[in-house]
């Protein structure tokens, strides 16, 4: 088929015929977009129209897939081709889909609870396999459509509709998560730093295979300020810690801060007065040994404090259903007929 | 010597031992040289769910039993005429459905204190005077098998152990006449890389042969002859899998659609991915996916895109799936669901046969969600039924459920190859962007099927989803009138269907007033059923439906031609509860929830209760 031409690389930038000229506009579909009032979720959504242009793809090859709860909606505001699927499901669709059309770009947006808790089988497959789809979490540590549950990010002692005396189930770590399902390449960011969070879109775009962006995102009405820490101009200097590939991880109003390994092998923070610049530990992120990218995780279980934000990791593993058949492919009708007749047959007359 | 030829018209033999004795495998090289001769046949596996249960034990017996003849065949048969046995076990297990008269060749090295013990009989059975209803051959399988095979070099006393079912097939294959070509070709193919291990067994399967020729202990050798009354053409034999493979593949062809079956391991229905799964010039693709939910989601994920989307599976593997056949009801997009029913509820038996699943196909969402439903009724037929399920999902743009089950998977018959030419052209129409227009998504054909339009085509942008559509244009609606206007078009579209669902046959005898009417893999024994009652001059109709959602436009008609109706099905009455509410007719049920197809002998039985005989036998 014509509109089938294929770049090997569904996920990363291309110039396609007149592409150069997209604008954001191109992007946005007619649909009313109906996320409460100050929600990240528009934040993220406007920033994705935005650097989409950038991409060089035209919007007919760009398709997202999303699940249940208020980031499954994503997909109608998008003037791509979209599927708002089922609960947890969307990487199970993406795989499908991504698997036998290696020419269009895939990205799936969910939330904490679609991805974490009734999807968490689909997420750590698809990336396991490294499947080309791009994944935008979107972690408000909280279930916002139904209105107020806690979610698998909620932290211990939240008081919820579902935990009137305190969240006693200990809360994934979804960065520490994806790294453990042997992702290839893990980010986070945030829906406030539009510009991090653009550098961050482009960086998975780019990412030939399976991308997993955990995005903290503000939910207004039922966990209002719940990354104040890392958003809030008087704060947020001092907690964001901006991972940068091939710079020694410094953070702090003045970058007076740290991360040095300590000698039972974790890592911690520390003055980098204290210690000199040499001490402190590099960003790698395309290192194939993940534990570095996993001890960054680990540095903070809920960002309340220093936390790291950025790429912790970019590395190469062959990308699924690369090479895998397409139409073409389906055989002629002599084949077919000679596998009818495969085996021992036999005539009557 | 010289030996006495008889003719048989007919003949069942059962291969049962231990689920280690590699029954299966001698049942399936004697399918194969009996299918090569040219006699009609049909078989069926019978093995338990554990891959190796104790040794020697009941549990741990498999057995594989072939019916074939000179005429046509219905049903793998009913009751064996000939049971080897090869151990105590295996004649114990099968000792309730022998009839006096049978043939039972046994293996009587097997038959140690020990194992005999395991097996539960206190003395011998072949020396304690308690088989004498029927014609026993003793045969020292074992010891003649490592006889044969000792001498060969490279032959280990393991592989010498292992040949006996070949023995046990060479002796069946004199008894009956089976070309030994067939055989031999397949061992030297098959153990091309262990020379050592291909010469035991053909060492095993000539000296079985020889057996049966020199020996005094086998009298007769039996000759049935190929069968004449059958359509002319070239046949192979296939069961019910690889015709249901098959039948995929050529829908693929014949769409020009990439194919991709996405499963996860279950039984029965694993052996659909074995078999897909070795077909990628064909273009097809298969997943293992995650689990069920993900196979059904990833095969809605490539329709999206333009791709032939299926998933397969059995018993729980359908609950499932049932949230991922919802969405596709309200996307309206092409998908096949495969599901090979086995015994149930929960686990159930996994390798056993039923048919309890057809209510839940049809109605097993929540939600208004209608989907048609397609029961193939033969192993050959799973073909058909694997095209037909295709053609409708992509010409109704819906998914689509193919109610195969466990005996029609594993069961095998001569099939007819059909013509590639013959095949109907599925054209997949896809949607394409006209200038100055706004694509609609959920606008509607003459058919009500809505438009496919695949991502890469620049115009035809657009979102679908779970939550309910408008009318037309697709956008999220929550509007009471439009509701209820799509929940009525979906339900016409496919209640639209049966505009070119084939009318049910009815095969009837002038003047009955019995109607048997079924559906899926028990055609064969209704049709072998009511053949008996007719020859003792009862009157019957017999009709089978195929199409069971929506049903054939005439069903209501044919049900109230007769008397009484009777639905025999392996389950507890879905089919007649069905017709009941459809078309209020009183049906009465024979029902079997036992595992095991439905005897041919238990439809006559049925049949004979329900009917005065007339005009005397034509016996």
């Amino acid at each position: 088929m014509s509109t089938e031409t294929k770049n090997g690389n569904g996920g990363a930038p291309q110039r396609a015929g007149g592409a150069e000229t997209l604008t954001k506009g191109d992007f946005q579909s007619d649909q009313e977009t109906r996320w409460c009032p100050g929600c990240g979720d528009y934040a993220v959504l406007s920033a994705v129209q935005q650097f989409m242009p950038e991409l060089g793809i035209p919007p007919h090859k760009i398709v997202f897939m999303t699940g249940i709860g208020c980031a499954g909606r994503f997909a109608y505001y998008m003037d791509t081709y979209g599927m708002h699927g089922i609960h947890g499901r969307a990487p199970a669709l993406a795989t499908g889909l991504a698997s036998t059309r290696e020419d269009l770009s895939i990205w799936v947006v969910t939330g904490d609870g679609d991805a974490l808790s009734i999807g968490g089988n689909h997420l750590i497959h698809a990336l396991r396999r490294n499947v080309p789809i791009k994944i935008l979490l979107f972690n408000n540590q909280i279930y916002g459509l139904t209105k107020g549950q806690a979610s698998p990010t909620s932290e211990l002692g939240k008081i919820t509709k579902s935990t009137p005396f305190g969240v006693s189930d200990h809360p994934f770590n979804p960065v520490a998560l994806a790294l453990g399902a042997e992702a290839t390449f893990v980010a986070r960011t945030i829906d406030r730093d539009r510009r991090h969070l653009s550098d961050v879109l482009r960086a998975a775009a780019q990412h030939e295979g399976a991308a997993l962006v955990e995005i903290y995102q503000n939910c207004p009405v039922f966990n209002d300020g719940a990354f104040a820490a890392l958003t809030e101009k008087e704060v947020k200097d001092a907690n964001q810690i901006r991972l940068e590939a091939g710079q020694p991880i410094r953070f702090g109003v003045e970058g007076e801060r740290g991360v040095v390994r300590a000698s039972d092998g974790s890592l911690k923070l520390i003055d980098a007065a204290e210690v000199g610049e040499e001490a402190l530990v590099a960003h790698d992120p395309t290192t194939a040994d993940g534990s570095l990218a996993y001890s960054l995780a680990r540095l903070a279980d809920d960002p309340t404090g220093p936390t790291p934000i950025g790429i912790f990791r970019d590395v190469r593993r062959p990308v699924y259903g690369r090479g895998a058949g397409s139409e073409e492919d389906t055989s002629s009708e002599s084949e077919l007929d000679e596998l009818l007749h495969a085996g021992d047959t036999w005539t009557i007359a | 010597m010289t030996k006495a030829v008889e003719e048989r018209e007919r003949v069942v033999v059962r291969f049962a031992g231990d689920s280690g004795d590699g029954m299966q495998l001698a049942g399936t090289r004697f399918t194969d040289a009996t299918a090569v001769l040219g006699n009609d046949l049909a078989t069926l596996p019978n093995f338990p769910a554990e891959i190796r249960a104790p040794a020697g034990t009941l549990a741990g017996v498999s057995a594989f039993q072939i019916h074939f003849a000179s005429r046509d065949i219905l049903t793998p048969g009913d009751t064996p005429n000939v049971l080897v046995a090869m151990n105590p076990a295996a004649l114990k297990a099968n000792m309730p459905e022998l009839e006096g008269g049978a043939t039972i060749i046994a293996n009587e090295d097997s038959f140690s204190k020990r194992n005999l013990e395991k097996a539960g009989y206190e003395s011998n059975p072949l020396e304690d005077g308690s088989l004498t209803a029927f014609r026993v051959h003793r045969i020292p399988m074992t010891t003649l098998t490592t006889r044969a095979v000792e001498a060969i070099d490279g032959a280990s006393t393991r592989d010498a152990g292992r040949a006996k079912n070949l023995f046990a097939l060479g002796v069946l294959s004199w008894m009956y006449g089976r070309p030994t070509d067939v055989t031999e070709r397949w061992i030297e193919r098959k153990f091309a890389s262990k020379p050592a291990v291909a010469q035991a067994n053909l060492a095993a399967f000539k000296a079985g042969w020889s057996f049966g020729e020199t020996t005094e202990l086998l009298d007769v050798q039996y000759r049935v002859p190929r069968a004449t009354d059958v359509p002319p053409g070239t046949y192979r034999n296939v069961n019910g899998t690889q015709a249901l493979s098959l039948g995929l593949i050529a829908a693929s062809v014949r769409s020009r659609l990439q194919l991709l079956l996405a499963s996860y391991p279950i039984t029965p229905a694993s052996e659909l991915l074995h078999e897909l799964s070795r077909q990628e010039r064909f273009g097809v693709a298969t997943i293992q996916a995650e689990d069920e939910i993900a196979a059904a989601g990833m095969a809605l994920g490539a329709s999206f895109g333009g791709r032939i989307g299926v998933t397969a599976t059995s018993g729980p593997g359908m609950d499932l799936k049932a949230e991922t056949i919802g969405l596709a009801v309200a996307l309206e997009l092409p998908m096949v669901v495969v599901d090979v029913q086995r015994a149930g509820p929960s686990t159930g038996m996994p390798t056993k046969t039923e048919q309890a699943d057809l209510l839940m196909a049809i109605y097993g969402r929540h939600g208004e969600s209608p989907l048609p439903v397609i029961a193939p009724s033969t192993p050959g037929g799973c073909f058909d039924a694997a095209f037909e399920a295709v053609r409708i999902a992509i010409r109704y743009r819906t998914p689509v459920i193919l109610l195969s089950d466990t005996f029609l998977a594993s069961s095998s018959e001569p099939w007819r190859i059909p013509a590639v030419e013959d095949l109907p052209d599925i054209d997949p129409a896809f949607a394409r962007a006209r200038a100055g227009e706004t694509f609609q998504p959920y606008v509607r054909d003459e058919r009500l099927a809505r438009p496919w339009a695949l991502p890469g085509t620049e115009g035809l942008q657009h979102r679908i989803g779970g939550l309910e559509k408008a009318d037309i244009t697709g956008n999220i609606s929550y509007e009471a009138s439009n509701h209820a206007r799509m929940t009525a078009l979906r339900e016409a579209k496919v209640a639209g269907i049966a505009d070119e669902v084939p009318p049910l046959e009815v095969d009837a005898d002038p003047d009955a007033s019995l109607l048997v009417i079924g559906w899926g893999s028990s055609e064969g024994t209704i049709r072998a059923g009511a053949r008996r009652a007719r020859l003792e001059g009862h009157k019957v109709a017999l009709a089978h439906v195929h199409n069971l959602n929506p049903l054939p436009p005439n069903t209501g008609d044919v049900l109230r031609a007769f008397d009484r109706v009777l639905v025999p099905e392996m389950n507890s009455g879905q089919l007649a509860m069905l017709l009941r509410s459809r078309f209020l007719v009183d049906v009465e049920s024979f029902c079997k929830v036992e595992g095991q197809p439905i005897f041919a002998s238990e439809i006559e039985r049925e049949i004979i209760a329900r009917t005065a005989a007339r005009n005397g036998g034509s016996k």
